[in-house]
C-alpha cells in the first residue's frame, strides 16, 4: 500500500468499522450501504477525492450471499491517489442510498447500474432507464440474464435458420 | 421489435421547467438521425424561442452489450471487443484492455513492445484528434478542414495497416507484447509522417485559430468550471481547457512515459475555444513524443517470453513439444487469471479510460467493466448548454469530442 | 429551328425508356448521410480527399431521408435503433435502395448477443451486403457500384410488381 494512503485507510476503518483487502497496491475497503454517503462525503472533503472515476457494480449470483457489490472507484487529483469502495448489497433488495449530492456524475451512472443490475438508489433525481429501450425486461449485466446468442448462418444450416429468420418486408 | 413511443411530458415532467407544462416552452428533439449529433444521439431540447431552456440528452441507441460479450470470451479473444468501442482510439483500448490484463496476471512486457506501443497510441491519439478537428470544422461549416484533416488521418491509418494488416479494428497489441514485430518499412514511414505532420498542424492553425468567424462561434460559448467539470468527471482535454492540470501520462506514467519529454497542455478558459486550442497543442504534443521513441526504440523481443500466457513463436512449436503443448493449451483453453478485481486507467484521446476486470480463477472475465470517458463528458453537457442558442449547441457538442461508440458500450 | 440552330447537329440517341431512367437513377443517387458506428467513420473516409466517392455520382450525402434515395446501414444496430432505422426507411421516397455495410449490419459481426440485431435485413430489406470489419473505402465503393449494376438491370416490369408489393 502506498504510504500516503496508510493514514486515509486507517481513518475510514476507524469510522465506519471497515474491512479492506489489497491486491497488486490497490486497496479495496468494504462499507455498509448505510454508510456510503457519509465515507464518500469525508473522503471527498478531508482527503481530497474530488474525482468518482467509476462507479459500477459486479453480480456474484449464485456463490455469494450479499449478491452484488456496487464500486465506486475514487480518484485524488492533488495527492494522486486511488481508492476503490465496495459496498455489498442483497440480491433481495437492492437499494443503495443515492450519491447524486456528492458527485453529480453519480446520477448517470447510477442510472446505469439501474438499467443493467437492477439496483435502485433511494433519493435518485431520475429514476429511469438509460441504455437499454424503454420496454426492455430483465437487467442485462446480471448473471442469470442469458447473453442471448444466435445460432450463426452456415452452409450446413442455412435453410433451416432462413425459414425462422425474421425478414423485414418491403 | 419493439415501437417508437411517442414523446409524452409525463415521463420528462422532472427534467423540464415549470413552462414547458403549460406550453409556453417548446420541447423539440434533436437526433437520433441529425449530421451534427456525431452518431446516433438523441437530445431532447426545452426551447424558448432559439434559446436553450434544458437539454435531456437520450443515450442507448449504439448500446451493444460490450462489457456482458465480453464474460463469455476468454481473456485473448475478449481484445477484439475493446477495438470496436471507441473506434476513433483502437490502440488506446487495446492498450488499456492488455494492461488490465497484464495487471490482474502480473505479467511483464519487453521495452521495445513498450516503446512500439507509445509510438502507435501517440499516431492513434492524433488520428482521433483529426477526425475531431475535421467534423467540428464541418460542424461549423470549413468544409475544407475535413478534406485536410482526413488526408493525414489516412497516413496514420497506411502506417497502422502497415504494422497490423488492418487499417482500424488492429488489435495489434496483445497481452504479453504486441502481434509481431513491425515490418522494416514501418521506421521510415513514421519519419516521413514526423516530417510533414508539424507543417499541417500550421497550415489547420492558418485557417481556423484566427479566423473571425470561427472565433465568433467558438469564444466564451459553453463555459465549463473547474468545479463542475470534477463534480461531473469530466477527464481529458475537456478537463485540462477548464484548468486542472491532470494527465495520467504523467501523473501515473505506463509504458515508459515517464522517458519521454512533453507538455501537457493547459487553458484556464474552459470554453469550446479553449477546448480547441488543448486540443490542436495536443497533436504538436503527440507528434512530439512519437519522435521521441523512435529514435529511442530499443532492439530486442516484443513478447514476453513466460510461456504460461504468451503463446511461443512459430518456429518453435516445431522443435519443442513443451512449446506445443503451451500453444495448443493457450488458443483452445486460455489462461487462468486470479480470482480478484483490479482497476486500470490509461489517458485516452477523450479522456481517462478505465477498465475494471474482475477474474474468477478462470479463462474468461468474470467481470469487465469500461469506464469510458465520453459517458462523463456527454453527461455535463446539459449544464453546459444551459440558455445558449441552439446554433451554440452543435459548437459545444462537437468541441466535447464525443464518441457513441464510447458511450453506449 | 430552335436547339439544333444554336447548337449544331447534335445526333440522334435511341434507347429505351428503361435504360434513360434507371441511368438517371445511378448517376444520381444521393445517400443518406447516416452513420452508426465504426463503419461510419470509413464512410467519411470513402468521401474524403483520398478515395472520393463523387466521382460515381454520388458525392451528396442528405441529412434528411426525405431527399435521399440509399441508405447506407453503416454500423451495428442495436433493439433501441431498429424502430427508428425502420422509421427512417419508411420515410424514404421510392424507389430507394439499402446497402448493409459492414459484418455488424449484415449479420451481427463479432457482437451476437441481447442487444444487437443479427443482420439488418430484420429490420430493412437489404439489396446489396458489403463485407468487412470495418470494410475499407474501396469495398464500399465497390458495393455501391454493384448498386448500380442492380439498379441498370431493373425493369417497368419489376417497379410495377414492387409497387403493388407496397400498396
Amino acid at each position: 500500500m502506498d504510504k500516503k494512503l496508510e493514514p486515509i485507510v486507517k481513518a475510514i476503518q476507524d469510522k465506519f468499522s471497515a474491512t479492506f483487502e489489497e491486491f497488486r497496491d490497490e486497496v479495496h475497503l468494504f462499507v455498509k450501504p448505510e454508510q456510503i454517503i457519509d465515507a464518500l462525503t469525508l473522503l471527498r472533503d478531508e482527503f481530497n477525492f474530488e474525482l468518482l472515476s467509476a462507479l459500477t457494480a459486479t453480480d456474484y449470483w449464485p456463490q455469494e450471499t450479499p449478491r452484488f457489490h456496487v464500486i465506486y472507484q475514487l480518484t485524488s487529483l492533488v495527492k494522486n491517489l486511488s481508492v476503490q469502495i465496495r459496498v455489498p448489497v442483497n440480491g433481495s433488495s437492492p437499494n443503495v442510498p443515492t450519491a447524486t449530492r456528492v458527485y453529480s456524475v453519480a446520477n448517470w451512472r447510477e442510472r446505469e447500474l439501474l438499467d443493467m443490475f437492477g439496483i435502485e438508489f433511494d433519493g435518485h433525481p431520475d429514476p429511469r432507464r438509460i441504455l437499454s429501450p424503454e420496454d426492455m425486461e430483465g437487467h442485462p449485466l446480471r448473471k442469470d440474464f442469458p447473453l442471448g446468442y444466435e445460432e450463426p448462418q452456415f452452409t450446413f444450416n442455412f435453410d433451416e435458420i432462413d425459414l425462422r429468420k425474421p425478414y423485414a418486408k418491403e | 421489435m419493439s415501437q417508437i413511443e411517442e414523446v409524452s411530458l409525463d415521463k420528462f415532467k422532472h427534467l423540464v421547467s415549470e413552462r414547458a407544462l403549460t406550453g409556453e416552452t417548446m420541447l423539440l428533439n434533436m437526433g437520433p438521425q441529425h449530421p451534427s449529433t456525431h452518431g446516433v444521439l438523441r437530445l431532447l431540447l426545452e426551447l424558448d424561442g432559439e434559446i436553450i431552456v434544458n437539454c435531456i440528452p437520450d443515450i442507448g441507441y449504439l448500446h451493444t452489450g460490450i462489457e456482458k460479450n465480453m464474460e463469455a470470451k476468454t481473456y485473448q479473444k475478449a481484445e477484439v471487443m475493446t477495438d470496436r468501442l471507441d473506434y476513433m482510439n483502437t490502440m488506446g483500448n487495446n492498450l488499456a484492455y492488455v494492461m488490465a490484463v497484464e495487471k490482474l496476471v502480473d505479467l511483464d512486457v519487453p521495452v521495445r513492445a513498450q516503446a512500439l506501443r507509445v509510438i502507435l497510441t501517440e499516431l492513434q491519439r492524433i488520428a482521433s484528434h483529426l477526425v475531431w478537428l475535421g467534423t467540428s470544422g464541418l460542424d461549423l461549416a470549413a468544409m475544407s478542414m475535413f478534406l485536410y484533416c482526413f488526408r493525414e488521418r489516412e497516413q496514420i491509418l497506411d502506417i497502422f495497416e502497415l504494422v497490423s494488416g488492418q487499417r482500424m479494428m488492429t488489435t495489434y497489441f496483445r497481452p504479453g507484447g504486441v502481434w509481431r514485430d513491425v515490418p522494416v518499412e514501418f521506421e521510415k514511414a513514421v519519419r516521413d509522417f514526423i516530417k510533414i505532420f508539424p507543417k499541417r498542424v500550421d497550415e489547420y492553425e492558418t485557417l481556423l485559430t484566427k479566423n473571425p468567424l470561427f472565433l465568433d462561434r467558438m469564444l466564451s460559448i459553453g463555459r465549463l468550471s473547474k468545479e463542475v467539470a470534477l463534480s461531473y468527471g469530466v477527464t481529458g482535454p475537456m478537463l485540462r481547457a477548464s484548468g486542472v492540470d491532470w494527465d495520467l501520462r504523467k501523473a501515473r506514467p505506463y509504458c515508459g512515459y515517464e522517458q519521454y519529454d512533453f507538455n501537457v497542455p493547459t487553458r484556464t478558459e474552459g470554453d469550446t475555444y479553449a477546448r480547441y486550442l488543448v486540443r490542436v497543442q495536443e497533436l504538436r504534443e503527440s507528434i512530439k513524443i512519437v519522435e521521441q521513441a523512435l529514435n529511442k526504440l530499443p532492439l530486442g523481443p516484443v513478447r514476453s517470453s513466460n510461456r504460461k500466457f504468451v503463446t511461443p513463436p512459430r518456429s518453435e512449436i516445431g522443435v519443442s513439444m513443451e512449446s506445443l503443448i503451451h500453444h495448443f493449451k493457450l488458443w483452445t483453453e486460455g489462461f487462468p487469471a486470479p480470482k480478484a478485481s483490479i482497476y486500470s486507467a490509461v489517458e485516452s484521446p477523450r479522456g481517462e479510460l478505465g477498465l475494471m476486470l474482475e477474474g474468477d480463477g478462470g479463462p474468461k472475465p468474470y467481470r469487465v467493466h469500461l469506464r469510458t470517458p465520453s459517458f462523463d463528458n456527454l453527461g455535463v453537457l446539459s449544464q453546459i448548454v444551459k440558455g445558449h442558442l441552439v446554433a451554440d449547441l452543435v459548437a459545444i457538442l462537437s468541441s466535447t469530442d464525443i464518441v457513441l461508440g464510447d458511450i453506449d458500450r | 429551328m430552335g436547339v439544333e440552330q444554336k447548337l449544331g447537329n447534335m445526333g440522334v440517341v435511341t434507347t429505351t425508356l428503361e435504360s434513360v431512367v434507371n441511368w438517371g437513377r445511378t448517376n444520381a443517387m444521393w445517400p443518406m448521410l447516416f452513420g452508426l458506428a465504426c463503419c461510419a467513420i470509413e464512410m467519411m473516409s470513402a468521401q474524403s480527399s483520398s478515395y472520393d466517392m463523387s466521382r460515381f455520382g454520388m458525392e451528396l450525402m442528405r441529412a434528411s431521408p426525405r431527399q435521399s434515395d440509399l441508405m447506407i446501414v453503416a454500423g451495428r444496430v442495436s433493439k433501441k435503433m431498429g424502430p427508428v432505422l425502420r422509421r427512417l426507411y419508411d420515410q424514404m421516397p421510392e424507389p430507394k435502395w439499402v446497402i448493409a455495410m459492414g459484418d455488424c449490419a449484415s449479420c451481427g459481426g463479432v457482437f451476437n448477443n441481447y442487444a444487437i440485431f443479427q443482420g439488418v435485413d430484420e429490420v430493412v430489406p437489404v439489396d446489396v451486403f458489403v463485407a468487412g470489419c470495418p470494410p475499407r473505402p474501396e469495398a464500399l465503393i465497390h458495393g455501391v457500384m454493384t448498386i448500380h449494376e442492380k439498379v441498370k438491370g431493373e425493369s417497368f416490369k419489376q417497379y410495377a410488381e414492387k409497387y403493388k408489393q407496397t400498396t
